[in-house]
């Protein structure tokens, strides 16, 4: 209670306090709700693994057919799906912007290929059979299309390093501005603080109110934080509506669980305890020395 | 209630303030010290509540080592302990109410106990009708007056007070010592440390005198 009256004697300086701790944790709260959306991304794009296996323009129907049975009968594989040149030619006659390109050429530049679809979403498997495809007779390259998602992970995987160093870094900044913040009001309360331990006032009943006022202040910012996140994905999302109309497709970012605010916020607020902690210990010391 | 012996005290720097000094102040006791400025007098009393600890010998009060206290037993020790300031230490961003009211907040009293005694209080030092004033507008003795207040609000068994009459002229003086004697007469043990020879005259009290920490 005497802990929400402070708080209102000064509710410009509390204000910009919270609104401070707040921007601070909006930042690595942001990077992380995105990346997390990043990461369920790619996670359904991966599902499905698969192999281009690109076949020599001088094939014949048999050597395709001997290479279609030695795909189908490798370890790993799920199906195998063949895509003939003419059809790959046909398909990018479609394409806009290609059809002039494609009347200009003489004869078909295109190979016959083979979608290959891995039954996992494994490096190490996709890695294997590319070595396997590329040796077999007739076939001139394999892509790999996983290869792209695993430089996807490599950099979500820096994502998360930056993202937690930002973290590590602004809860520093939180405690600080707690400490900081406890210590002006330790400075203006000197007196209350020296009159109340001469006459018998217990340690513990003068730290008490600055303990909870440094929680309480680590809470509402990370409740601050919180709301900062979340009013932006709602702007963020309104936007990638409309994307998602022009792509055909349900484009959002998926706000943080409340399970993840709640850890959120017992953070902010331990944070703050701690910076109050640290300001109390430090400069109560001080006042009692004197 | 209160004992010292062959209490000797120097400060870090090497300035001695007492030298073996030994008394008893007996329960119920009103008593003197006296001496010029300098010879130790408010030494002797920071020794009591243990806002000082003794270099050596031994403070005894209400039968507990004060010198040896731990420190978290020190507060319990100063709730029986009625402290008057020279400067009174008063608190100017609040009431002269809000100001009696401070001990009675972590003596955990019932809110209603708490503000009978701090009327009862100050209706004893004749502030009942300022209760709502800011201390700043109080007067030099009724400043000292609502610090005796403050002192006797918790009732505690023993009172102490510094140089209570040093801004004060002889009218009022005379005022602050007829409060402590009336202190006195329920019972409180009071000792006053005061440079005021005249006013000691006038009370007939046991007086004992420092000079250069020593009692002569």
């Amino acid at each position: 209670m005497q802990t929400l009256a402070r708080m209102s004697q000064a509710p410009l300086a509390t204000l910009f306090n919270v609104l401070v701790i707040g921007v601070a944790l909006a930042l690595p709260l942001g990077g992380y709700a995105v990346l997390s959306n990043l990461e369920t991304l790619s996670r359904n794009l991966s599902t499905e693994s698969q192999l281009s296996v690109f076949l020599a323009r001088d094939s014949g129907k048999s050597e395709v057919a001997a290479v279609e049975a030695q795909l189908k009968a490798a370890d790993g594989v799920l199906s195998v799906r063949f895509l003939s040149r003419d059809a790959a030619l046909a398909g990018l006659k479609h394409t806009p912007g290609m059809t002039e390109v494609i009347a200009t050429l003489r004869d078909n530049p295109l190979p016959d290929a083979f979608v290959v679809t891995l039954t996992a979403n494994d490096g190490k498997l996709a890695d294997r059979l590319e070595r396997q495809f590329k040796s077999l007779s007739k076939v001139t390259h394999v892509q790999a299309d996983s290869a792209w998602m695993r430089r996807m992970d490599t950099l979500l995987q820096l994502g998360r390093t930056t993202i937690a160093l930002l973290g590590m870094l602004l809860s520093f900044a939180l405690v600080a501005v707690t400490f900081n913040t406890i210590r002006l009001q330790i400075l203006t309360q000197r007196d209350e603080i020296e009159v109340s331990r001469l006459i018998g006032a217990t340690r513990a009943y003068i730290c008490r109110p600055f303990f909870y006022f440094g929680s309480l202040l680590g809470l509402l910012g990370g409740a601050a934080g919180l709301a900062i996140v979340f009013s932006s994905m709602a702007v963020l999302n309104r936007d990638l509506a409309q994307l998602g109309i022009l792509y055909d497709s349900d484009l959002r970012l998926h706000f943080p669980a409340p399970a993840d605010a709640t850890v959120i916020l017992a953070f902010s607020a331990v944070l703050g305890w701690m910076g109050a902690y640290m300001s109390v210990s430090r400069h109560l010391r001080e006042i009692e020395r004197n | 209630m209160v004992s010292f012996s062959a209490v000797a005290k120097r400060y870090p720097g090497g300035k001695a303030a007492l030298h073996d000094v030994s008394f008893g102040l007996e329960a119920g006791e009103l008593a003197f010290i006296t001496g010029r400025s300098g010879a130790g007098k408010s030494t002797l009393l920071k020794l009591i509540p243990a806002i000082e600890r003794p270099s050596s010998g031994s403070v005894i009060v209400n039968g507990q080592n004060v010198g040896a206290l731990r420190r978290a037993a020190i507060p319990y020790l100063r709730r029986n302990i009625g402290l008057v300031f020279q400067d009174q230490k008063l608190l100017y961003d609040r009431s002269v109410y809000d100001n009696v009211m401070l001990p009675l907040a972590f003596s955990g009293h019932a809110p209603g106990e708490a503000a009978r005694r701090a009327r009862a209080a100050l209706d004893k030092v004749g502030l009942l009708n300022r209760e709502k004033a800011n201390p700043v507008t109080l007067s030099g003795g009724e400043q000292q007056r609502l610090c005796i207040a403050r002192a006797v609000v918790n009732r505690p068994g023993i009172l102490l007070a510094d140089e209570p009459t040093a801004n004060l002229d002889a009218a009022y003086a005379d005022e602050i010592l007829e409060m402590f004697n009336s202190f006195n007469q329920v019972g409180v043990t009071v000792l006053v440390a005061t440079h005021d020879r005249q006013l000691i005259g006038k009370w007939q009290r046991r007086a004992l005198t420092l000079d250069h920490g020593r009692f002569i």
